[in-house]
């Protein structure tokens, strides 16, 4: 197909390669923003500042919003409900890193939390690193849908990576040296689990091959290189290598997505099938 | 005459002022009977705002659609963000006693310092999300309706701002309730159910009724222009403005006393349990432990976090 052909959604349906690229991309970043707006979510109110469970506040919504995007744009593609998508599909089905599904720290949001502060906000900004190198390269896509989406979702996750690095220097600079330990720990302990983050589960070919995701083989290593960069200037040194364990983009979880799924879907699924 | 009441004379010329309708600043001279009261009521409010966060947020991330998830995420945030607005005005009285918000929020830890009967109790169903929404911030908006015309400056902006967003927290919640009295025979008892369950809390919400006396505290804020109605007053316009459209839904009030005098058209109504009023703003409702710990473990360990900002917060 032609480099520069673009299509809608209501096209690609019918084209089976095209088809296969884009439905594993909007699932890649739906389910990565689903469960981290979730983890957000789960800070509302509990926050170590009342200007943060604000800010917090909005950076869920925004997650869970881009989230319901992606969805919708999967409902095009016959798949179900966006709801349905968000809701019931069981954890081997979901295709979000498993960095993401770590809890916040010990406990739960409604039973003493003891949340990690640090770590909340490193794990966020690998988070947002990667999706807007995967945004960047989609404001490119051969599916129209998918260029337009970046375009919009680019400009807020903007602010989502300058609050993180914003906390991640405040951390460095202003804190004492627990705070600094605090955040070389959220550092390892995000980078222990961020294997599967830059990762598209083997089907980078396919993603550049249909131009769904132009340069997909490439992004891996740009977010590495970004992540080393902001870190090293900062004189916060990576543990080298990543540990490899699970591969959510293979579907492969830990217990604590089958256990975030259950609090969010529990009350859609009480009565599936109703207007709520 | 302002002049000769000036004149040695600096209460009286103050109590004049707010008779002539005049706003107060934070920066005005005022009595320091009056910075008690309203720190005692505005700290008493953000606290609340804070606190009533959790009872909604204990069903944030259970919400059932992405709508409904996108929606109450924006509503609890709006409160917190109520809370942060409310915080900063009593900062600001509380400035020249060189107190400010971790005075407040320990002394809420403490006990010292109460929140709203409404945020102690339990909500066990999504449907109490509802309820809350609807009816808990319409009562809410019927008391700071009232103080808009507050004889403070800086409270009387912030309730502005905040009395327009619980408009909107209103259709949120009647729409939640709707959705589930036109909804499954499960999701109807559900929402009877929670009504059910605080309709007892939302007659709390005004406080107890006056009779023929006022007490002291309300006798003083009428006369500092902090309020102008009482609490009775208040509870009558509820249930004008809610029993009927309550009723539309198909729903039971659990008070088959309630009625409305057709000529008088004064609601006479069963008296909640008051001693266990005061036992709830005493923390000890059903729920009012596990929040506080809730909140001061996390603030606690969030002490770290605020001390890197505090030098470099503005003064």
């Amino acid at each position: 197909m032609a480099r520069t052909e673009r299509r809608s959604i209501q096209e690609i349906k019918d084209v089976p390669d095209l088809r296969v690229a884009t439905q594993a991309v909007l699932f890649q970043l739906a389910d990565d923003d689903m469960v981290i707006g979730f983890r957000d979510q789960e800070w509302l109110g509990l926050a170590p500042h009342i200007e943060e469970d604000v800010a917090f506040g909005s950076i869920a919504q925004e997650e869970i919003g881009h989230a319901a995007h992606y969805y919708e744009l999967l409902s095009q593609l016959d798949l179900g409900s966006r709801d349905d998508l968000a809701s019931l599909r069981p954890a081997e089905e979901r295709r979000n890193s498993v960095l993401l599904e770590r809890p916040n720290g010990l406990g739960t949001y409604l039973e003493s939390p003891h949340f990690d502060w640090a770590f909340t906000i490193m794990r966020h900004y690998f988070h947002d690193v990667w999706e807007m190198r995967c945004l960047g390269a989609l404001t490119q896509s051969a599916a129209i849908e998918l260029g337009l989406a970046a375009d919009k979702i680019l400009a807020e996750k903007r602010y989502h990576r300058a609050h993180q690095e914003l906390w991640i220097k405040t951390m460095l600079d202003r804190g004492d040296e627990q705070s600094q330990e605090r955040v070389k720990k959220a550092l390892a302990d995000t980078n222990e689990w961020a294997a599967d983050l830059p990762d598209f589960g083997g089907q980078e070919c396919l993603f550049e091959e249909t131009r769904i995701v132009p340069g997909a083989s490439t992004l891996s290593t740009s977010f590495w290189q970004e992540i080393d960069a902001f870190t090293g200037a900062l004189g916060l040194p990576r543990p080298s290598g990543t540990v490899t364990r699970l591969n959510g983009r293979r579907g492969q979880h830990t217990p604590a997505l089958q256990e975030a799924l259950e609090v969010w879907s529990e009350v859609y699924r009480l009565e599936p099938g109703a207007q709520w | 005459m302002a002049q000769t009441a000036a004149i040695g004379d600096r209460d009286a010329y103050f109590l004049e002022r707010l008779d002539r309708g005049d706003r107060i600043e934070a920066e005005d001279w005022m009595p320091e009977d009056y910075r008690q009261q309203l720190v005692r009521l505005i700290a008493m409010h953000a606290v609340s705002e804070i606190m009533g966060a959790l009872p909604e947020k204990e069903w944030v991330p259970r919400a059932p659609t992405l709508y409904r998830k996108l929606a109450i995420t924006a509503k609890v945030q709006d409160e917190v963000g109520h809370g942060q607005l409310l915080i900063r005005v009593a900062e600001d009285l509380m400035r020249p006693w060189g107190k400010g918000r971790e005075d407040i929020m320990a002394d809420l830890f403490s006990g010292r310092l109460k929140y709203h009967n409404v945020f102690h109790m339990a909500t066990p169903t999504w449907a109490d999300a509802g309820i809350i929404g609807w009816l808990v911030d319409g009562a809410a908006v019927i008391t700071q309706g009232m103080s808009l015309s507050c004889s403070y400056a800086p409270y009387a902006r912030a309730l502005g701002r905040i009395v327009e967003e619980e408009g909107f927290h209103i259709q949120h919640g009647e729409s939640i309730c709707m959705a589930l009295a036109e909804g499954t025979p499960t999701q109807r008892t559900m929402l009877q159910d929670a009504l059910t369950r605080w309709w007892p809390a939302l007659l709390m919400f005004f406080g107890p009724p006056e009779k023929s006396q006022l007490s002291t505290h309300q006798l003083r804020n009428m006369r500092y222009r902090i309020r102008s109605k009482t609490n009775e007053e208040l509870r009558q316009r509820f249930f004008t403005k809610y029993v009927r459209r309550i009723w539309s839904l198909g729903l039971t009030i659990p008070d088959a006393t309630l009625a409305q005098d057709g000529v008088t058209k004064v609601w006479t109504y069963q008296q909640p349990d008051w001693d266990e009023f005061r036992q709830i703003v005493m923390n000890h409702g059903p729920r009012s432990r596990a929040r506080l710990d809730l909140r001061a473990t996390t603030y606690q360990e969030g002490t770290w976090v605020r001390r890197m900002i505090a030098h470099h917060s503005p003064a």
